[in-house]
Formats: C-alpha cells, structure tokens, sequence
C-alpha cells in the first residue's frame, strides 16, 4: 500500500485533514485503531469556539478577542501567531460544518446558538446541545464517506519508518487479519489524539487515548513539546470521572462546597464566578476538598437544579442521561458529584503551524499535535476548534508540497521497521518475565495523579520520576503475551503502556525542570510565574538514558505578556 | 461475585463456540466493560472485545447482555443478577469472541448518501434552520451507529441484503433536515424491496436502542413518505 498522504487517526483532525488532502488532488488513506465514528472527539459535549456573534451579548465579540482571549488563556504561552490563525480561521471553519450538516442548536432566527465559556470575553461557543463533538465527528465522517476516502479501520500503527531523517511510512498490526503489515506514503500525519490514559484512574478520556500516537514519533526521533502541561478538567463525574461538560457552567450552573457557598467567588471576581479558565477553576474546587469542604473528602457539587427541566432538557440532555445511567441521580433534582478529573494534553508532537515536524514528511495536527495554540492552558471549545482548523491546514499544506513527487515506497526502510516489529513482537511472545503489564499501568496513573497532577512540588515529582523509573523496568519483566490471530487485544494493550510509561516520563522531566507555575502546571514550591527565564517552550527528546530537555522561544505577537486576572 | 459467562470463538481454531465462565470479585459500581476488561487484565489476556469511550457515545461495546443488546460499559453489573451472560452482536460474522464484522453494517450505511445534500448554495453565512425545524431532526442526529438495532433485528437475520435500521433512521435524519433538498432521491434509495418495505415493524430496534431513539417509527415515517411521493409523482429515479 502506497499513498500520497497517510492520515493515523480518524477523530477529528484526522478526518478532516484527509478530506483536505483529498480536495487538494492527494491519494489519501485513512487508518485508524478504531472505526472513525468510535473517536474520541465524539464525546466532546460543550462546544467550538468561533466569533460570530450569534448571541446577543456577543456582537462586539471579534477573532482578535478570541486570539487574545485565547493568548491570556494560555498564560502567554501559547504562540501568538499560531493563536490569531485558529481565531481567525474558527467563524469560517464553523460555518462549512454547517453547511456539511452539522446539527447545531439554534436561535429564533435560525442562526447558530452559542453559550459563554470559561475565559471567553463573549459567548462565542456554539454547540449543539451538549453533544457537539458526536455531531461534528459524524458529519466529517459523512463527508469523508462522500469523497469516497479510503478507510481502513482497526489498522493498529506500532511503528513510524524512518530513514536519513525521513519518514516513509508506518508499521500497522492489522487486526482484522493479526498480522504486521507496511504502509508506505509520501508524507504521514498522525493525528492520534490525547495522552489522557497515562492518568488512567481519573480522566475523561477514552480507553484509546492513551498517548502512543505521541509516543511512536517521539521514539523515531522527533521531540515533545511542553508536555507538563495536563489539563484537569474541573468536572468529571465522581468516580468515573465522565465529563461533566463545561456547558453545564456556560448554562448557569453553579459549584456548591459543603457549607452551601459558591466557593468560586473567593478565587475569581464575582462576574467570573464558575466561567473562569479549567486551571483555576481545577485549583479552586481541588483547594476545597483538601480544605475540608467538599464531601466525603473527595467531591463538590455542581448545581443545575435551579435551571429548570426544560432548560435542562433542551440544553444539557446528554448530561442527564450520563447522570442517570452512571451515577443513577436526576440533575433536574440532585446536584452532581463532580471533581477535577485529567482531561487535555497541551503538549504533544512539536509541530508549527503547518503541522510540520523536524522529521521531514511527517506531520501531525489536533490533540497528539503541539502547535501550540493552547499554551499552558486550554480554554474549553478551542479543542474541537484546534482539531478541524489545523487538521484542514496541515491535510492541505501536506498534499500541495508532496504534489508531483513521483518516488516510489521507501521499501528497505518499511521493511526494516517491519522486521524491528516483528522482532519485539517475538519477545513480547517469548518473555519469561512475570509482571502484569496491566498492574504497571495502573500503579503509574495513580502515581500521575499524585504526583503529577493539579498541585505539584520538587520533593514529590522527584520520587514520582524516580518511580516511574522503576515501573519502567518492571515492564521489561512483564508476562509474555499470547497468541490469539485476530484481534490480539493484549498485544494491543502491552503496546500501548509502553507508549504511557514513556509519555508519563516526558511529562515528569519536563515539569521537574519548570521552577515557576503557569496555566496548568502549578508549583506550590514556585507559585509565581516568571517569564524572564520561563517564557519557553520545553522540548523533549528520547534517549535511551531518558528524556533529554532543551528549550525554545515563544512567538509573541500583539498581546504583551502581563498578569493574569480573571 | 458475580460469574460472567462469555462467549468464546476463535473461527480458526476453535470447531465450535462455547462460553467461558469467570468468576470476578464484588468491585462497587463496577460496569460490565470494567469486568471485561478485569478479565481481560487479570484472568485471561485473551478475550476479545471492542471498547473505547466508557461512556456510552462512541457505539464500540454493543452486545447482548443477559437477553438484551445493550452497551457494556453503561451497564451496571450489579443490575444484571450474578450471573451475566454476555454473547457478540448477532447478524454479523464473528471475527473472534464478541468481535464481529461491521464491515457490511456500515457498507449499508453508506448506501443512503449518509451526508447533507444541500438544498440551497452555500452563502458566506450559516443555512438558517429554526429551533422548531432543527427539532425535526433532534433524536435522529443522536444515532452512535453501536449496531444494538442491528442485532436485534430479525429481518437482519433472514435478509443480508436488507438496508437496517440504522440505515434507513440516517435516511429521514436527512429528509427531515430542512437544510437537505434530496428527499425525492432519498426516498428512492430506501421505498425499496430491501430498504422500508423490508421491515415487519417488530419494534425490537426500538426497544434496545440504548440511546432511545426510534428507527422503527423512523422506518413508518419513511414508508408514508415514500408512498405519498410515489402517489404525487414525486419519487425521483436513481441512476
């Protein structure tokens, strides 16, 4: 199999920059672990940010306020010019959703509906109620299927082929059949999606997403871009940490301690009160909990009771089915259990804003990607936006500059990678150690939420990192893994905590190394954020002894780093 | 403790499918995709299934739970009984274990133009829709294509060529949306022998859809529709 472009992942990003791709005149295939429609953009709920000033309070509302709502979001670490791309590129980007069939909620004049969002200086978040992401994931896909775009689902990619420091393809494990197999291209985008598993205890994210996409590329060479920054979102469900949309709070919403307080007026001015940005609103409910007012030392409350049945319905519908089914309360007369629960990885493959790598043709784009646009913190509804704006970008940018190469499959490096896989897929078979790969992974997401989570300090992450050390030799004994053919479920899974023990290392060196506290990443021994020596992005590459760190400058456009207030 | 009683099948090895029984700990709340995926980490790395999002939108984890399609991992092991009995989605070849082919359910997916045919060029803004029209399309636009209608269907069963509920509530999800202006074409490719007029109205896609939405109801309204139009004049041919 040879393609023009090679797309990983059919979430978002990656549908639409194959449909990029393809419209740009490219020979596009598509594989992904999963079917497209099982990504998991599918269960983003709250919205995508664009200004188009639908909403009444949103008139004034302009891409230059979301770039710069955007920036201040970030805490300025975000690049500027990457920023004022995505905002200026969200009204157009929202309205071709539209016209491929997006279902988005609407007002009385038949425009798109959009609600306030943590950070946002208007209501610029349009949804379509809160399944915003299943609705959007659908309609790229409809779109996808009407281009008549090569899918090939359950393509498990283990390895990225690289030679002279060009990428050639990738290795997949084709479920369908159980077999390795090369996929040769003239250019590669991975567009895998989030780490979120490496904190697999507490996370909204899907089994999935478990970083690997990240991982692969950061094995072959390419570096990691601030990955210490973990966003935790202020409100997973209690327990199974089911994201509670921030939608929730966009509609009214209100976050109650046990005294009956909303809290969030002692962190931010009373006209922010719950909307502001995750990291604050994470450190808030998270102070209140070990402050001794939460509830049973582990939760607050998120209130929707005052909103009404209707509006409750008509708005936040798939909130109410994921609270009856999972946690069996009626939000219409309960309020919801909720704490802050790992939901977003800033960093990712360090890419500009063409998706392009250091590793010359291959690319990546979305959540795996680091662009970077979110900086030290994402503001909710940017990530849906992030997703098709710069995976039509980089899907376009790609097919034109891979257009009239004429060279055939690289095929000695495929076939190295091919026999690299095979290789280690004989001493997973063969290994006579007796660790359960399973217990590794999740004895190191507790440690990540611990020691790597919303509150972080030198003494804790050093033992964190240390252990993390040792999780990483235990996986080196672990059992061997059996042969099944088909759909060999646990060489899937082994693979894929080899990808979190690395992806958790990554994250561990770089916040290690960062003495200051910005957006996500906040240090009780530095609280202060301080740009004169911090104003850098952290790059990670691999080496065998571990990660190794460097640094990189932030492009600062027109909004001047200053104190963040909300 | 509950006892999971699993079907097992590996069509290259094995002659004949069975079920497997595992004994798992009492864990509180525990879904029936965590005690797959208990049994998978700590009992038998074999087993086969599909999963991904846990929280009942991605469509991964359909199958028949103790006498009913449903999603594992939004069903509560506790309110099965002790024991639970879990078998792959039916009408599909099995792959291995509670891994089945999907290829020919989104293959029929496909056939009905999944995707808006838009009735007006596009302008610089959005098409207009009202709340009231976009309520038309409100539960249609919910489907997460999880194959629990599938499985449950008998004309499925007896009929490989039958286009499926899931198909067929994708066709009026867009000769409901007032944006699409292909509902003559739509109504041809499903006012066929093997599209609406295959279906006995057995409501059972109904009654498993874990999502409630209505593909029966959905497959009535698309059979009036068709007839209506054929009666007018107004069922366009397909080339």
């Amino acid at each position: 199999m040879f393609y023009d472009i090679l797309i990983v992942g059919g979430g978002l990003a990656g549908l639409r920059a194959a449909i990029a791709a393809h419209d740009a005149g490219a020979k596009v295939g598509l594989i992904s672990k999963i079917h497209p429609v099982r990504s998991h953009s599918g269960a983003a709920q709250g919205g995508i940010n664009a200004a188009l000033g639908n909403n009444p309070d949103g008139r004034d509302d302009s891409p230059e306020r979301h770039a710069y709502d955007t920036v201040k979001g970030s805490d300025y670490l975000a690049d500027q010019d990457a920023a004022e791309i995505l905002a200026d590129a969200a009204p157009g980007t929202v309205i071709e959703l539209e016209h491929w069939g997006c279902p988005f909620s609407r007002y009385e004049d038949g425009t798109i509906a959009q609600r306030p969002f943590g950070g946002a200086g208007f209501p610029r978040t349009c949804y379509g109620a809160d399944r915003t992401g299943l609705y959007l994931l659908h309609t790229c896909y409809e779109q996808a299927v009407k281009r008549n775009i090569e899918v090939l689902y359950e393509r498990f990619v283990t390895k990225v082929a690289v030679r002279n420091g060009r990428c050639a393809g990738v290795v997949v494990m084709n479920m369908h059949s159980g077999e390795f197999q090369t996929i040769g291209a003239k250019a590669v985008i991975f567009a895998t999606g989030g780490s979120g598993r490496v904190y697999s205890v507490n996370t909204t994210n899907a089994h999935s997403s478990t970083g690997l996409g990240v991982v692969m590329p950061y094995w072959a060479g390419v570096p990691l871009k601030d990955m210490e920054f973990i966003q935790f979102h202020p409100t997973g469900l209690e327990g199974s940490s089911i994201l509670m949309t921030e939608g929730c709070r966009g509609e009214g919403g209100y976050l109650i301690n046990n005294i009956g307080e909303r809290f969030m007026k002692n962190y931010v001015s009373e006209k922010i009160m719950e909307l502001a940005p995750r990291d604050i609103v994470a450190r808030a409910i998270k102070t209140e909990i070990n402050e001794d007012r939460g509830f049973e030392g582990k939760y607050v409350h998120l209130d929707l009771r005052h909103l009404g049945a209707d509006r409750i319905n008509e708005r936040l519908p798939g909130i109410r089915e994921i609270c009856m089914k999972f946690k069996n309360i009626d939000p219409i007369d309960e309020p919801i259990p909720i704490h802050p629960a790992m939901h977003y990885t800033m960093g990712g493959i360090d890419c500009d804003k063409d998706g392009v790598t250091p590793l010359e043709d291959f690319y990546a784009a979305g959540e795996c990607s680091c662009v970077s646009v979110h900086g030290a913190n994402r503001l909710g509804g940017n990530s849906l936006l992030e997703t098709v704006v710069f995976g039509a970008r980089v899907g376009e940018y790609a097919a034109n500059k891979v257009k009239g190469r004429n060279e055939p499959a690289d095929g000695e490096a495929l076939d190295r990678a091919l026999k690299d896989e095979a290789e280690r897929y004989k001493m997973l078979r063969s290994s006579d150690g007796r660790e359960n790969p399973y217990h590794i992974r999740n004895e190191l997401s507790e440690l990540m939420n611990e020691k790597f989570g919303i509150f972080r300090n030198e003494v804790d992450m050093q033992k964190g990192y240390d252990e993390i050390r040792r999780l990483r030799a235990r996986f080196n004994r672990i059992r061997p893994i059996p042969e099944t053919g088909k759909f060999n479920y646990d060489f899937l899974w082994v693979t894929e905590i080899a990808g979190n023990i690395d992806a958790a290392m990554a994250i561990a060196k770089g916040a290690l190394n960062r003495t200051e506290s910005r957006g996500a990443h906040y240090r009780r021994d530095h609280k202060e954020r301080r740009d004169e020596e911090w104003l850098k992005h952290t790059l990670c590459n691999y080496t065998t002894e571990g990660p190794e760190i460097s640094y990189k400058e932030v492009t600062i456009t027109k909004f001047e780093p200053e104190e963040r207030k909300y | 403790m509950p006892t999971f009683e699993v079907f097992r099948f590996n069509p290259e090895h094995d002659e004949d499918a069975y079920f497997q029984e595992y004994e798992l700990p009492e864990i509180k709340g525990m879904t029936v995709l965590e005690g797959l995926y208990y049994i998978l980490e700590n009992i038998d790395p074999t087993l086969a299934f599909r999963s991904s999002c846990r929280q009942g939108v991605c469509g991964s984890c359909a199958m028949h739970i103790n006498g009913q399609y449903r999603l594992a991992c939004e069903t509560q092991a506790a309110m099965m009984g002790s024991r639970i009995i879990i078998r792959p989605l039916a009408h599909m070849k099995i792959i291995r274990d509670l891994v089945v082919d999907m290829d020919p359910f989104f293959a029929q997916y496909e056939t009905i133009r999944p995707y808006l045919i838009p009735a007006e060029e596009a302008g610089e803004r959005e098409y207009k829709q009202s709340p009231k029209q976009r309520a038309k399309i409100d539960h249609h636009v919910d489907c997460i294509l999880c194959a629990a209608c599938y499985g449950s269907c008998p004309v499925v069963a007896t009929d490989d060529k039958y286009l499926g509920p899931h198909a067929l509530l994708k066709a009026l999800r867009f000769v409901d949306d007032s944006r699409d202006g292909a509902t003559g074409e739509r109504l041809a490719l499903v006012a066929t022998d093997e599209g609406v007029f295959r279906c006995h109205t057995i409501f059972n896609c109904q009654q498993v859809c874990p999502k409630d939405l209505d593909p029966t109801g959905a497959i009535g309204k698309l059979k009036m529709k068709s007839i209506w139009a054929k009666f007018t004049g107004r069922l366009k041919k397909t080339g």
